[in-house]
């Protein structure tokens, strides 16, 4: 079948899709975003979370199907979701030194000068990032309770990524992460 | 072919990035990894490339007596179907070090999830379907599944005829390895002692559950070779074990090392390599496997679920007389890394103590349960768990303080280890133990609020089982003691290749070597090392591949300092060179050239009292200097086959833990609320990642004290419970705050004085959390994990 649906802002069309494919399938294999991870496949670990019209969902647990005229934000473009959706709060037009640093940026090889998030600079910033599998489910999981929620408490944090299983850090230096994203996010304000 | 998608390229930290070594310099890989870009293994991509299946057994213990493939090689998008037959050469086993298992199960299985058949199609749907229509005749042989089973006088070998180099000295030929240690004279120090103390412990299989499952992608070359892009902890020993079963010379095996998910010990052994490589020659097409987190948990080997019986003696005034063990360790269906687990258990089962009367015996068994291996703290960690249970009962039966107690007994620099081997190195084992007890305590509790109690603080969380009603509060300390890389006499050696040179008017320094970064963070050191030692900012870090010698194993603790001393090393035989060149150009300018100790600093060179001479890049200007060289640390000797006597270990690292935990003493749920720990760890070099991997360690060492385990059928041998809905490991809402004091003392032998970090925090992690349990309950607990049955008292029977 033919799946037409809109991933990170643009129009996307998957052909020959199975019917038992997942959106996750789907994403890594059939348009080449493989950020979305692939721990479990049953919706335990939650690295395959993407949002579906907005809502985190495991991408694993959606039938392809299911996504057809809907909206998917995935790992690849939360920088460009967080930017669109700071802008639609505030009047936000290129300034001159933002303009500038993009010819100084673009070191491909390191993605250092990439635009980030305020969630994804932060699991950087604070050690959060071990081997990274569980990262970009996380981040979307953080980058959406964030919204919702701009002044979480810990026990709000634990509560909103308990879907998100990590093996290598012990979960601190997430904690410290996401609290440094909302402490950042609060002196945006 | 052309390269596939997600080929790992070169990684440059610019020359905006500082950070020599003690700095928490920030990873090179951490944009790829938050923004989706960086490519696991289970991301690669290649055009045309084929989907690989495995078909694994589905009995533990059975004669094959047919296989049929037609159906299977008759499905549409069907490429290939292969079975034992079909391998090319005579080499049909591999392994760590003994070569005992299969490719694919020939005549019989052993364990259940032995791979039997492999397909190759076009979608990995047709693959698994196709997987399934292979029909195979099984006749069921009875199971041996633990030790009176295996080494009963009329046991089923599990494996006939054996000729390794440790059959000629097991008891029996279904113990893989056995290694006695006999130090002092236990039954005369036995006499001495007030008090004793016994008793029988069971420590539960784990899983290392990694997230990032077993994948690669094999790609045929025109040279009649294959590339292999793979996650593995060690790419050397993989092309070892793969190029005889291919019929390839090791150069015609490529090997380049894709993203890794974690390991933790679960990727030394092979998995799908030999597999995907052996359908891409067959197929002449890119093939890619990538497992399913059920097909993970029988991919891999587990941690040796163990039983442990101990005696301690002590003195009235509290000094440990003398300890007797016996460590019965299961190894499941092939040997993997089980007889260097035997050597681990048996020379740190005194634990950081002084003893010097022991009698010591550890074995590995081969079963038909699942195969078990290498997870990080190999060996310690079931030896951990049940000698820090008979330190609170020692100090129980004394009356004393438990922390107390093992002060007075701690080791110390100069301690002798039960092989006679000295500790000659700080070994700040009450210190450690003095910092983790003066932490302050999380306060009483914290469920309370004024809108009732927090459900998300309490044992049960948001199920709602409490309010605060039967929950008893416990505290528990442990502490451990880890070896630090390849022990017994391994050739331990890592290689680096440094290379310096001029782009852009400043120098940059490559690091290339063949290190697994598994998510460690051993790249950021290298680029550290390389700052420090060469006075440049801009590192680029060549990705790991066999085109550079061997990096030896990202296990045991050891890569910071085995590859990272191969790396400090050849920085400094580059630094050497590049001074020559130096020399030769400017020598006559300045009598520093000749009489000072010369730095490399700030992109010059520069004297000892800091006075500058010459710009790197006038030194070197088109020339580049490159050094490929191996490094080793100490050389170790094997334990005497009877007596264990010998200086094994390298190196020795020691973490202390306390924990608190609140129980629900009526539904027998527990919430750990802290779990404290400090850790001496010689030197920081990335004190970020160093934080990162004591909490990481500390978190797994939480979830086998209450939750994880890979429950075995005893009467088939089956796996129940091969998925994350059925193992579970910590969330979020299951781990606590883990404060952690470091300390940095010194090892003079090691590069920078640093310490292997990442084991010795899971080892005193399960002991403290038990301990604080049985704080809480008043019961003995004598097994791991606790589950809510072991609390309440409503268990039936043991399993």
């Amino acid at each position: 079948m033919r799946v037409n649906f809109t991933v990170n802002g643009r129009p996307q069309e998957a052909d020959d899709v199975w019917e038992g494919e997942s959106l996750l399938y789907v994403l890594r294999e059939r348009l080449g975003l493989p950020g979305s991870k692939n721990a479990c496949e049953q919706g335990e670990c939650g690295s395959c979370t993407v949002r579906l019209d907005g809502v985190p969902v495991c991408s694993c647990l959606v039938a392809a199907g299911q996504v057809e005229g809907r909206e998917v934000v995935t790992v690849e473009g939360l920088a460009d979701y967080a930017r669109q959706r700071s802008c639609a709060s505030d009047a936000c037009g290129t300034s001159l030194q933002n303009a500038q640093q993009w010819e100084a940026t673009g070191d491909s090889q390191t993605g250092e000068g990439t635009e980030l998030s305020p969630v994804q600079q932060a699991f950087i910033d604070a050690g959060a990032v071990q081997c990274g599998f569980c990262t970009p489910g996380l981040l979307v999981a953080a980058d959406e309770m964030l919204e919702r929620n701009p002044t979480p408490t810990d026990a709000d944090i634990r509560e909103a990524l308990s879907g998100n299983l990590c093996r290598c850090t012990g979960y601190e230096k997430i904690m410290d992460a996401v609290r440094l994203a909302a402490a950042r996010q609060g002196e945006a304000v | 072919m052309s390269s596939p998608n997600g080929t790992p390229t070169k990684i440059t930290q610019g020359s905006q990035t500082k950070g020599g070594i003690g700095e928490s310099t920030l990873r090179p890989d951490g944009t790829l990894k938050v923004t989706g870009e960086f490519a696991y293994s289970s991301d690669m991509w290649h055009e045309d490339m084929l989907w690989g299946q495995i078909l694994r057994s589905t009995v533990a213990h059975a004669e094959i007596v047919s296989i049929d493939t037609g159906e299977a090689l008759a499905t549409p998008g069907v490429y290939a179907v292969l079975t034992y037959d079909d391998l090319p050469t005579d080499v049909k086993n591999y392994g760590l070090e003994i070569q005992d298992t299969p490719v694919l199960a020939h005549g019989k299985v052993r364990h259940h999830g032995e791979p039997v058949a492999l397909v190759a199609a076009d979608h990995p749907e047709t693959a698994r379907r196709a997987a399934a229509k292979i029909r195979v005749d099984y006749r069921e042989l009875p199971v041996i599944t633990d030790e009176a089973s295996a080494t009963a006088p009329d046991a089923i070998l599990v494996h006939e005829n054996r000729d390794d180099h440790h059959a000629g000295h097991v008891p029996h030929p279904n113990i893989v390895h056995r290694q006695p240690i006999v130090r002092g004279d236990v039954a005369q120090a036995r006499e001495r002692a007030d008090v004793i103390v016994e008793g029988e412990y069971t420590f539960g299989m784990q899983d290392q559950a990694f997230l990032g499952p077993e994948s690669g992608l094999a790609v045929p070359e025109e040279d009649g070779g294959v590339h292999l892009y793979i996650a593995t902890q060690w790419l050397h020993s993989d092309l070892r074990q793969i190029a005889p079963v291919l019929g390839l010379p090791e150069d015609k095996v490529r090997m380049t090392l894709s993203g890794v998910g974690g390991a933790f010990g679960g990727r030394e052994d092979l998995s799908m390599q030999i597999h995907a490589c052996l359908l891409a020659l067959r197929t002449g097409k890119p093939v890619k496997i990538v497992y399913n987190r059920f097909e993970s948990f029988f991919g891999h080997v587990h941690r040796h679920p163990a039983k442990l019986y101990y005696e301690h003696g002590a003195t009235k005034d509290g000094k440990l007389t003398h300890m007797k063990c016996r460590i019965v360790l299961d190894g499941g269906a092939y040997a993997s890394a089980s007889p260097a687990v035997v050597g681990n258990a048996s020379s740190l089962s005194v634990g950081p103590y002084v003893i010097d009367d022991v009698d010591i015996e550890a074995l590995a068994l081969y079963t038909n349960n699942p195969p078990c291996g290498a997870m990080r703290g190999f060996g310690a960690v079931q030896a951990c768990f049940a000698y820090e249970a008979q330190m609170d009962k020692l100090a129980k039966k004394l009356g004393m303080d438990p922390v107390e107690f093992r002060q007075l007994n701690s080791m110390e620099q100069g301690t002798l280890m039960p092989t006679g081997q000295p500790v000659d190195s700080p070994a700040p084992v009450a210190e450690l133990l003095r910092r983790v007890k003066a932490m302050p305590m999380p306060p009483e509790r914290q469920w309370e609020s004024s809108e009732g109690a927090d459900l998300r603080e309490l044992p049960g969380g948001l199920s709602n089982t409490t309010h605060g009603e039967g929950v008893v509060r416990g505290v528990g300390y442990a502490v451990g003691i880890k070896n630090v890389g390849f022990s017994e006499g391994f050739d331990d050696y890592s290689t680096a290749k440094v290379r310096m040179e001029v782009a852009g008017g400043e120098p940059v320094v490559t690091v290339h070597t063949a290190m697994a970064e598994v998510g460690q963070g051993g790249v950021t050191v290298h680029a550290q090392i390389a700052r420090t030692e060469l006075g440049v900012t801009q590192v680029t870090i060549h990705p790991a591949n066999t085109q550079v010698g061997s990096a030896g194993s990202t296990s045991a603790s050891r890569q910071t300092y085995v590859t990272g001393g191969a790396v400090r090393n050849a920085c400094e035989l580059v630094r050497a060179k590049v001074l020559e060149i130096g020399r030769r150009k400017f020598g006559s300018s300045h009598p520093a050239w000749a009489t000072a100790e010369l730095l490399l600093e700030g992109g010059k060179v520069v004297t000892d009292g800091g006075e500058v001479l010459v710009d790197l890049a006038d030194v070197l200007e088109d020339e580049a200097v490159e050094v490929e060289e191996e490094w080793r640390h100490r050389p170790t000797e094997p334990f005497d086959l009877r007596t264990g006597q010998g200086n094994g270990h390298v190196q020795y690292s020691f973490a202390a833990h306390r924990a608190v935990v609140e129980v629900d003493t009526e539904l027998g749920l527990v919430k750990v609320i802290e779990l404290a720990c400090a850790q001496d760890v010689g030197k920081a070099l990335n004190p970020l990642s160093v934080l990162g991997q004591i909490q990481g360690g500390t978190t797994q060492g939480l979830g086998v004290a209450v939750m994880e385990e890979i429950i075995v059928d005893p009467k088939t041998a089956k796996v129940k419970n091969p998925s994350f809905t059925d193992y579970l490991i910590p969330t979020i809402l299951d781990t606590p705050t883990i404060p952690v004091d470091v300390l940095e003392l010194a090892d003079d032998h090691a590069p920078y004085g640093l310490r292997g970090v990442g084991e010795a925090p899971t080892l005193s992690s399960t002991p403290a959390v038990l301990a604080a349990i049985r704080n809480a309950t008043g019961l003995e607990l004598n097994r791991t994990p606790v589950r809510p049955e072991h609390l309440t008292g409503t268990q039936l029977s043991e399993g």
